[in-house]
């Protein structure tokens, strides 16, 4: 199977996703597919849940005095202005609650820090305005590409219909093998970027001068989207992280490709130069 | 009234016309400038934020280019920070806080004038920014380096406009902290000052405790830029994140600096129209301060993505959170304060029960975004954007117009209509919501802010946002409408021109003569 044929079966695979994904990430967190992303989601569903009790019990409170004690009823005004017991009260439960959501939020923080034993460890760059991946450690080490958003201009520009992940592509996903658990050390070559995927959960900032870390271990196969999450300059907007899970098998096959792709272009460097190296690798259109 | 003397502005040899303006060191005048000047600013802002919008109405780049897209959301967010929302309260503070202490002009009258007129320089320097070679500067208001330091030279023009405006600011801050402390009434203890004056004394401490560290942020920003120091290059020793940790440690406390006078005017307005005295007022103070207080030490959650050791993601998680209990203290102190009341909605109390309504959503989702792992999902996307915009504009914005229309009588002489200013009220609060709910929903499925252009699947909320925002910013044309026509004319306005309003500021006549409080009043 050559590029071509990849990277179609990758569209095909990508927009098979999207539209299975679409339903949940209408109104909510994306559908999570790390235990950490998982975590997070309920952690959402529980304090909106306690929000919307909270919400629902004062808001109740000041409509029924909004509606039912009006001047223009009759209501005449009462003349209290303090309550000891009660200003006790409505200061004690708070905190009895805030600690409640405390506890899972703390184990989640520890859990999402804990960078340990990878089985892969791969180092993100991030770029003005593109991301560069290394392999450094675990099956595919050496491997090392750029990737950059694969969506063209004229969509942008409106001289074409728009793709089903119109900004959500790139010509080289990062590729990882399905629950593994992969290490990203994050750094960044000019300003600040972060690098995002929401379906895992994981946002890590990459900052110039400074390797910074984060984790992920991903359940289910699959092509997952983020973008750069901190500004960092004309094409923020445009340099979106397209992750593609694959079963072990599969990761092995697209790691041999890839060492055999590369053997290829060491031993052909001096004449080919122009179509191996990945950054300068033909957009798919 | 024998604490009243007459207008004697015709009498004296006082300058007339513009000099009168550029000289007066009068509370009343120069309160006037601070808030026409910000609603100025208010609309400059807004135009730039309906542009944003503009361009983001559908998905592909149709209005503006990203480089010019950066520029507009730096530029909204510093001038409605710095330009609209700040100066308006210190109008408000100059204005109100002399009449509500029985002071008969603030502390330090020409430095007060000295402090307003720096900012119409600001202003220009701000905005001339657009017109400098490589337009403004488009790294976000944070500003945050190594991207600030890449900017042109519209990035000095906004630091030098910070400064200016940051020496404003302090000046301001020492005029009121000293008005407030020294300057009132006899008998008025400070705990029976108006909860307004309370919260600004706060507010000014915080100012002179947090301008000069923003001001050695962005000099720090100057300093990289043209003088070859490397306080934010890794390459030079220095540290990027470490920017981000000073600008915070005066952001933080900024939050605050733009809603405790908000909470400040909330306060008195509820009473008035409850026709019940304040409720648990002992402990909106103690609230008030515990809020100061707690926003020194919370800083870094803005930072969660950064990467900080699980130890300091857990302390300002739990720092943060805790700000949830002062913030309800004050949610329940209002609405006990409403309850058994005998309540009438007229435009001030609309609107500050409108705030009590959005700016609460914005509390939550504020102490949803407390919570380190759903914050570094949601950070950085338009989930943040509305919550900062509930409590920004649904907050201090609401507390300011209801301010405004609670003192209209006071300053003009005429009750502002009650219709235009209803109209005013369900137009903004409609439209509002209608723009910035669906930023919710945007955020939670993945839209990063601060971009120009966004995938398919965040189209329909954007159009809906846009349609919202415009809405909103038509509707803010109706309180020009209100206060033009509340100046030349409309019901006579008495000395307490709100049936149960308490407070100096109602004994004296509406609208309030030129030199109020020559002779202190007393207070029982």
């Amino acid at each position: 199977m050559g590029r071509a044929g990849r990277i179609a079966a990758l569209c095909l695979a990508s927009s098979v996703s999207l539209a299975h994904a679409e339903p949940h990430a209408r109104y909510n967190l994306q559908q999570p597919v790390t235990g950490i992303a998982e975590q997070i989601n309920d952690m959402h569903t529980l304090m909106l849940l306690i929000c919307l009790i909270i919400f629902v019990g004062v808001f109740g409170v000041m409509f029924w005095a909004v509606f039912n004690h009006r001047k223009s009823k009759g209501a005449v005004a009462a003349h209290f202005h303090e309550n000891t017991a009660v200003e006790i009260a409505w200061t004690i439960i708070p905190v009895l609650i805030l600690l409640g959501m405390a506890w899972p939020a703390t184990k989640t923080v520890i859990a999402m820090k804990d960078t340990s034993n990878p089985d892969l460890t791969v180092k993100a760059t991030g770029y003005q305005w593109k991301w560069g991946y290394d392999y450094l450690q675990g099956e595919g080490e050496g491997i090392r590409f750029l990737s950059a958003l694969s969506t063209p201009r004229e969509q942008i520009e409106g001289g074409a219909p728009k793709g089903d992940a119109y900004l959500l592509e790139v010509d080289n996903p990062l590729v990882v093998p399905v629950g593994k658990k992969i290490r990203v050390l994050l750094t960044a070559n000019d300003v600040i970027h972060s690098w995002w995927v929401p379906a895992f959960g994981v946002k890590q900032d990459a900052i110039p001068g400074f390797i910074r870390d984060t984790w992920f271990r991903a359940d289910k196969e699959g092509v997952y989207r983020g973008n750069c999450a901190e500004l960092c300059g004309r094409d923020h907007g445009f340099m979106p992280i397209v992750v593609q899970v694959l079963s072990a098998e599969k990761y092995a096959a697209w790691v041999a490709e890839q060492k055999a792709k590369a053997a290829a272009t060491a031993s052909a460097a001096p004449s080919a130069e122009a179509d191996s190296a990945p950054a300068t690798a033909p957009d798919k259109g | 009234m024998a604490a009243v003397t007459p207008d004697q502005l015709h009498g004296h040899h006082a300058p007339r016309g513009v000099m009168r303006w550029l000289t007066t060191t009068n509370h009343k005048d120069i309160g006037t400038m601070y808030m026409i000047f910000s609603f100025i600013m208010f609309l400059s802002g807004g135009v730039l934020a309906l542009t944003i919008r503009a361009e983001l109405f559908k998905p592909g780049l149709q209005v503006v280019q990203p480089e010019f897209f950066n520029q507009l959301t730096t530029m909204h967010g510093l001038i409605m920070v710095f330009g609209a929302i700040m100066p308006a309260f210190v109008g408000f503070a100059n204005w109100m806080i002399p009449l509500m202490i029985g002071a008969s002009d603030m502390a330090f009258a020409r430095m007060n004038n000295w402090s307003f007129w720096l900012l119409p320089p600001a202003a220009i320097l701000l905005i001339g920014s657009f017109f400098a070679p490589g337009g403004a500067t488009a790294a976000g208001w944070t500003l945050y380096a190594p991207l600030s330091v890449q900017m042109g030279m519209g990035m000095d023009l906004a630091i030098f406009a910070i400064h200016i405006m940051g020496v404003s600011s302090i000046m301001g801050a020492i005029n009121i902290v000293v008005t407030v402390l020294n300057m009132r009434a006899p008998g008025m203890t400070m705990m029976k000052m108006p909860l307004f004056c309370w919260t600004w004394l706060i507010t000014a401490y915080l100012l002179i405790a947090v301008m000069p560290v923003l001001a050695g942020a962005v000099t720090m920003i100057l300093a990289d830029r043209h003088f070859g120091t490397s306080f934010f290059n890794a390459a030079g020793g220095g540290d990027p994140v470490m920017y981000q940790h000073i600008f915070w440690f005066f952001g933080h406390p900024e939050v605050y600096i733009m809603i405790l006078p908000a909470f400040g005017i909330v306060s008195q307005i509820i009473p008035t129209f409850s026709r019940k005295p304040l409720f648990g007022y002992a402990s909106m103070v103690y609230a008030t301060a515990s809020i100061a207080i707690l926003s020194f030490a919370v800083w870094a959650h803005h930072m969660f993505a950064t990467g900080m050791p699980a130890a300091g993601q857990l302390f300002f998680m739990y720092a943060t959170m805790l700000i949830a209990v002062p913030t309800g203290v004050k949610v329940f102190n209002w609405i006990a304060t409403m309850w058994r009341g005998s309540l009438s909605f007229e435009p001030p109390m609309l609107w500050a029960t409108g705030f009590i309504f959005v700016f609460t959503i914005g509390g939550f989702t504020g102490l949803i975004c407390a919570i380190a792992p759903i914050d570094i999902q949601v950070q950085d996307t338009y989930y943040v954007v509305a919550h900062f915009h509930y409590v920004l504009v649904a907050g201090s914005l609401f507390a300011l117009f209801a301010g405004a229309y609670y003192w209209l009588p006071k300053w003009t002489g005429h009750m502002p209509s009650e219709s235009l200013g209803k109209l005013h009220f369900w137009c903004s609060m409609v439209f509002f919501n209608l723009t910035f709910f669906p930023m919710h929903f945007l955020g939670l499925a993945g839209m990063p802010r601060r971009i120009p252009d966004y995938a398919l699947q965040f189209a329909d909320f954007n159009a809906i946002a846009s349609v919202g925002a415009f809405g909103f910013g038509l509707s803010q044309l109706i309180f020009i409408v209100v206060v033009v026509k509340c100046i030349r004319g409309g019901e006579r306005a008495a000395a307490r021109s709100w049936e149960s309003a308490e407070g100096l500021e109602w004994t004296v006549p509406s609208p309030a003569p030129h030199h109020t409080f020559e002779e202190a009043p007393v207070v029982r």
